[in-house]
């Protein structure tokens, strides 16, 4: 109960911060491509609005787990909200976990209302929804989850700004991270050859959440790629949520 | 009587710039706070307070020495159920109303949905706010803030309730408030244990009071015993003297100052005071009061703060 108060409190805090007011330029985006690609691409506007619509759901998600997600921790702090909060009879790792889950559902609520947007502009193009199409958008969500993750862990130790840094860093790092080894592997360095691999293992392999050009181009997303990709996507946030808490288990909250 | 808070050597150092210099905020202090007793905690600003209170209820781990509240180490959850704590000039959610920040702070106390609504109101009577129940803590004023901190603090029906300068902030009607409303939970059998640097409410309020500067509890005592009337000195209020008398009660008291047409007079010593009456109504004068001057807190107060501002 208490984690749950914390959840839905940080809910309601970002929503009453107007972050939905993502979802009004994302429902323009969508509205003004479909009229503009119908326009210019003429047999491939489908495709266009697709690769469109996924490209911001995930960019827009990214943003508010960037933006909301680096602040979650650190404005408690600073603002001194925390004192009457952890003073009360809840463990720290309990905040933490509210926290985190009140920004995943945020960004649930919000992505479930950009795929309904982005669904009715498919619609009004006649085109039409697949399974497949959900399931990229739930990858998606699964990625967005960890760099929520990310954006967490940072803000127990940085400031906002850092922890934005550090985020997006880790972000375009973790969509690198194959090719990174891939390189390393092919030079005789023996120090590049060790940091490939490093940087391989210890940053998350964020291009196994991509699916975005098998459903565009209508392949089907293979089942057991998708399973491992959430579960490993999981036990990441896990892992992330788990570090973040031990960080605030022994900060003194001066 | 058993003790409520009892901190045995506690140390807390702070590291501090780019060379992480050692500040020390606690050093050594020991305490103890007796069950169903006003307790102050006195000094100067930096002297480590507020440092104290914080590590009473969790927010900060002492470098040594142990801190214990209700028999169980500080910031054990058990104990957080059974204390309140009102932080210095208190944050809150400002998007919240009062009412859903109660709410809030009820769900944390796994309060029942049936009966959070019931005490939600309770709890905003109790200090006044059943005007600003429905509006955003953003538009309260500090006095709101503070009584909705002190209504914060009230949610788990506490034993023990910690309070960081109550009073700052307020003004004298919000602190004659707030004063009432800490008597009333101490005669309803809550131990108060609060730090303030407003001596004049800790005067009105304390049994006790302990005096903390740089980290070292200096004092220690009951009201009682502080605001003892002090040994050979008096003060007295004469009106209709000339300037001629004025002149010879300068030379025989320790201070003469005119008021309002009335001379104050501070005198030293019984034979100084038999003086004084005699100059008084040789003159023609009226002595209108006469009484032995007592230590004020202040005064006790300013006893320790006096070899560290002389070394200043």
């Amino acid at each position: 109960m208490r984690t749950w108060a914390l959840c839905l409190n940080t809910f309601r805090e970002t929503v009453r911060d107007k972050v939905f007011l993502v979802l009004v330029v994302f429902a323009l985006v969508m509205i003004m491509s479909s009229r503009i690609f119908s326009f210019l691409s003429v047999g491939l506007e489908l495709k266009i609005v697709m690769d469109l619509g996924l490209g911001s759901i995930s960019v827009f998600s990214l943003l508010i787990a960037l933006f909301v997600g680096t602040t979650l921790v650190h404005k408690e702090i600073d603002k001194r909200t925390v004192y009457t909060i952890v003073s009360k009879p809840i463990r720290r790792y309990q905040f933490i976990i509210g926290k985190y889950a009140g920004l995943n559902m945020t960004i649930l609520v919000n992505m479930a209302i950009m795929t309904g947007f982005f669904y009715l502009s498919i619609w009004l193009m006649g085109g039409s929804w697949s399974l497949d199409l959900g399931l990229c958008i739930l990858l998606i969500y699964v990625e967005i989850m960890l760099v929520t993750g990310l954006a967490l862990l940072f803000s127990t130790f940085a400031s906002p700004t850092l922890s934005a840094v550090f985020t997006f860093l880790t972000y375009v790092l973790g969509h690198l991270s194959s090719d990174l080894k891939f390189f390393s592997e092919q030079s005789e360095n023996i120090i590049v050859n060790i940091f490939g691999k490093v940087f391989y293992y210890l940053l998350p392999n964020l291009s196994k959440f991509n699916f975005k050009n098998e459903v565009v181009h209508g392949f089907a997303i293979p089942m057991d790629s998708l399973f491992y990709s959430i579960v490993y996507g999981l036990l990441y946030c896990a892992l992330l949520v788990i570090v973040s808490s031990l960080i605030f288990e022994r900060k003194n909250l001066r | 009587m058993r003790s409520v808070i009892e901190i045995e050597g506690l140390e807390k150092v702070y590291r501090s710039g780019v060379r992480r210099r050692n500040i020390h905020a606690l050093d050594g202090l020991d305490l103890s706070v007796a069950e169903n007793e006003i307790f102050g905690f006195l000094g100067p600003n930096g002297a480590g307070k507020t440092t104290t209170l914080k590590i009473l209820t969790g927010l900060l781990f002492q470098t040594s020495g142990t801190a214990r509240v209700l028999g169980k180490a500080a910031g054990d959850l058990s104990t957080k159920a059974q204390m309140g704590f009102l932080p210095e000039s208190p944050h809150f959610y400002e998007y919240l109303t009062s009412r859903e920040l109660l709410d809030f702070y009820c769900r944390l106390f796994r309060i029942h949905k049936a009966s959070r609504r019931k005490k939600v109101d309770e709890l905003l009577a109790s200090v006044g706010l059943e005007h600003a129940a429905d509006l955003r803590v953003r538009k309260h004023s500090q006095g709101m803030k503070q009584r909705l901190g002190i209504a914060q603090s009230l949610v788990g029906n506490p034993k023990v309730l910690l309070l960081d300068e109550p009073m700052s902030g307020l003004d004298p009607m919000g602190r004659r408030q707030i004063r009432e409303m800490i008597r009333k939970l101490a005669s309803d059998g809550m131990t108060i244990f609060f730090s303030s640097h407003i001596l004049s409410d800790a005067e009105l309020l304390c049994d006790r009071v302990g005096i903390l500067v740089k980290g070292r509890l200096v004092d220690v005592g009951k009201m009682a015993d502080i605001l003892k009337p002090r040994m050979g000195l008096f003060e007295a209020i004469a009106s209709g003297v000339d300037g001629a008398c004025r002149e010879r009660l300068e030379g025989i008291c320790k201070r003469v100052a005119l008021r309002d047409d009335r001379l104050h007079l501070e005198i030293s010593g019984e034979d100084n005071l038999r003086e004084a009456e005699r100059a008084i109504i040789e003159a023609g004068g009226v002595l209108d009061s006469l009484s032995r001057m007592r230590t004020t807190l202040e005064d006790h107060f300013m006893e320790f703060l006096k070899p560290d501002e002389a070394a200043k």
